[in-house]
């Protein structure tokens, strides 16, 4: 089925052959894709906020590279894997799309890097956590940017073991991504002299009610009731176990937070809370400058995937510009020799597994006297350096790097 | 054997909102032959009014739970009045894709306006806390919404089998035509039922808005269970929907306690199960 459009685009190559050798950049046009969840359960965290990240590292680079127009365009995957992958080849094959960012949830992003490997097209991965992306499952045209699970499992798992919490239980959503956070995690634990002593695993998304599993996490006596979920279920969690009594009496990890889960928690039921992020909004100046223009066009201060979104876009841009094409190959090895510097990211690099280390931050969630302002919900407690935040190289199994 | 009773009890929390859901749908179809697929939405409207009355009036949780039903009923008297009513003499097919448009229509404009990570609505100050029996720690908040469902519950039961309105109610469901000749405004009856069902949708929304975020996309996650809820107990079986939707409730509880990776299939396999034995539900009969 496939061939057909293949033969057509190499026909269409052939013919603009002159042309393409003259300016670099296929089809005369950069066009970005931002594939992500508009509607459904990520929709807060990455969605509608990703796109227009998207948009303002378009417009803040000029809407020009290489002097050929920058073209954005967006779709729903709905948490799909079949929807993401089709939705990718159609780009790929009819829409000249060179890139494709955000792919929030580890299950569409898992489907879309093979396609885009094959295609020879970049994707730069902003939503999704699962840490075999740039390990066992990495590929060459990937660059997984914001944040992975082992950085999680490291930054909150460490800080609680150490703090006394050496006895876990996961709630843990029943998928690729909620699997791995808990594989990595209970490493951790293990590592730090903590035991795990047991699981439940939860269908996602769909699941609201969570009480069962919570009391499986009561019985088990466990000091830690790990959550290895993402937002709305995270949500729904820490709403129920306050009711259920799981807390004060055991205390929640949280191991993937975002902001605006927060927000939408309130923090007197999310107050105390320790969690791992790659952006906060209040970090700095330059921070502050960026996240108050998102601010103004969304009504939401940015979540770390949203600003992770924008800046994958922006140093792919930069990328294209000095490597002079629009071409997989020569981007990506740009990509890679160059290090990110900007509000997200100080000094970071891209490894040959093609994860982008960069500092974490490990932060605590304020309690409602303590914030002072609309937003201000974090208090930093330390800031991870890129060498310890995510896993060396060689820790991962990425069968490119070990050439 | 602990785990065991928590489990069921959770299940038969879990039972009530599902027996106060597939209610609505029972009276509405049971009637108007109309399947109802904006029940799903028509609760989560419901809970976010309360949310909305709660934040923007100060309206507290008890008002919410008189005036929100009240005020979805109308709503749904709206409904049924100016799209609903036209289709009547078609195919349910028909009733069926404009309750689907309707409930797409309702989540998109809720996600536009407050997004879907939702919003937490706090649990009544006067039923805060928990007991603790033994076996688990159950929140005084559950047992209210076990209690309140099953007293609901009853109740509709009662008007609809024992009060001379209900008797009316179900003649309309047999035939309507010879009840009309009778000289009953069955119309009018249609809209009040329709109106009730929404109600009743609404009022499980404003229950169940305290335990779970308060978003647009609560309604979907649930509606599926409650249809095969209603397909198990019969089509517009009241009594059906009722006793299938605790039923089912404990059936997941088990589950969870025995298999938990079943626990979100299980009622579709007692479904299938059902079907293949009672094509017309445990309490249907054959029209």
């Amino acid at each position: 089925m496939s061939r057909i459009p293949r033969v057509a685009c190499c026909l269409a190559a052939l013919l603009a052959a002159p042309t393409l050798a003259a300016d670099k950049v296929s089809d005369g046009v950069v066009k970005i894709g931002v594939l992500t969840d508009m509607t459904g359960y990520y929709s807060d965290l990455a969605g509608p906020g990703s796109v227009l990240a998207a948009r303002m590292a378009v417009e803040d680079f000029g809407g020009k590279v290489l002097g050929k127009p920058i073209q954005l365009v967006s779709a729903d995957h709905q948490l799909k894997a079949d929807v993401a992958s089709n939705t990718a080849r159609k780009w790929f094959d009819q829409e000249q799309v060179d890139v494709i960012a955000d792919l929030v949830s580890s299950s569409t992003a898992g489907a879309v890097m093979p396609v885009a490997a094959e295609k020879k097209r970049i994707t730069l991965l902003s939503g999704p956590g699962t840490t075999a992306f740039t390990g066992e499952k990495c590929t060459a045209y990937n660059v997984h940017w914001t944040y992975n699970n082992w950085a999680l499992a490291n930054g909150t798992g460490r800080e609680v073991v150490r703090q006394g919490g050496d006895t876990w239980f996961f709630v843990t959503a029943d998928y690729i991504f909620g699997r791995s956070l808990e594989e990595d995690t209970s490493k951790v634990v293990k590592a730090a002299g903590g035991k795990v002593l047991g699981f439940a695993r939860h269908p996602s998304p769909g699941t609201t009610d969570f009480s069962s599993y919570l009391l499986q996490a009561q019985s088990s006596g466990a000091k830690i009731v790990g959550l290895a979920n993402a937002g709305a279920d995270t949500v729904n969690c820490i709403k129920q176990a306050n009711e259920f009594g799981v807390t004060p009496k055991q205390s929640l990890a949280g191991l993937l937070v975002f902001i605006t889960d927060v927000h939408s928690l309130g923090l007197d039921t999310a107050k105390g809370m320790y969690l791992t992020t790659a952006f906060y909004w209040d970090l700095n100046d330059d921070t502050r400058k960026w996240s108050q223009r998102f601010f103004e066009k969304h009504k939401k201060m940015p979540t770390m995937v949203q600003a992770g979104v924008y800046s994958s876009i922006m140093h792919y841009l930069k990328a294209v510009q000095a490597a002079g094409t629009d071409d997989a190959d020569a981007v990506m090895a740009k990509m890679k020799a160059t290090p990110v510097n900007d509000f997200f990211a100080k000094n970071a690099r891209i490894g040959p597994d093609g994860l982008l280390r960069h500092d974490m931050y490990l932060a605590r969630v304020k309690a409602p006297g303590a914030s002072k302002k609309p937003w201000d919900y974090y208090e930093i407690v330390k800031t991870i350096p890129a060498a310890e935040a995510f896993p060396t190289v060689e820790q991962q199994a990425c069968p490119l790097a070990k050439k | 054997m602990q785990a065991l009773f928590g489990q069921l009890l959770v299940g038969l929390i879990n039972g009530s909102f599902y027996a106060l859901l597939s209610l609505g749908l029972a009276i509405i179809f049971g009637l108007l032959n109309v399947v109802n697929f904006a029940h799903g939405a028509q609760y989560m409207m419901g809970a976010f009014a309360a949310w909305m009355a709660a934040t923007y009036l100060g309206i507290g949780y008890f008002w919410a739970l008189l005036l929100v039903p009240a005020a979805m009923g109308l709503v749904g008297v709206a409904v049924e009045r100016l799209l609903l009513r036209r289709l009547y003499g078609l195919d349910n097919l028909y009733g069926l894709l404009l309750t689907f448009g309707l409930t797409l229509i309702a989540e998109g404009l809720f996600h536009q306006a407050y997004g879907n990570s939702g919003s937490t609505y706090p649990v009544p100050a006067a039923l805060r806390g928990g007991v603790n029996l033994g076996f688990m720690y159950l929140p005084i908040y559950r047992a209210w919404v076990v209690v309140v469902s099953v007293v609901v519950c009853t109740a509709s039961w009662f008007v609809i089998e024992r009060t001379k309105l209900g008797a009316y109610l179900r003649a309309g469901t047999e035939n309507p035509r010879l009840l009309q000749a009778f000289g009953v405004n069955v119309p009018l009856m249609f809209t009040i039922t329709y109106g009730f069902g929404v109600a009743l949708a609404a009022f499980a929304g404003v229950m169940a808005a305290p335990v779970y975020q308060v978003t647009p996309l609560m309604g979907s996650s649930l509606i599926m269970v409650v249809f095969a809820v209603v397909v198990i107990g019969g089509m517009g079986s009241i009594a059906g929907s009722i006793f299938t939707g605790l039923g089912i409730g404990l059936v997941e509880g088990l589950t969870r306690y025995l298999y938990p990776e079943a626990s979100s299939v299980v009622v579709f396999v007692v479904m299938a199960l059902v079907l293949l034995v009672r094509p017309a539900g445990l309490f249907g009969r054959q029209r």
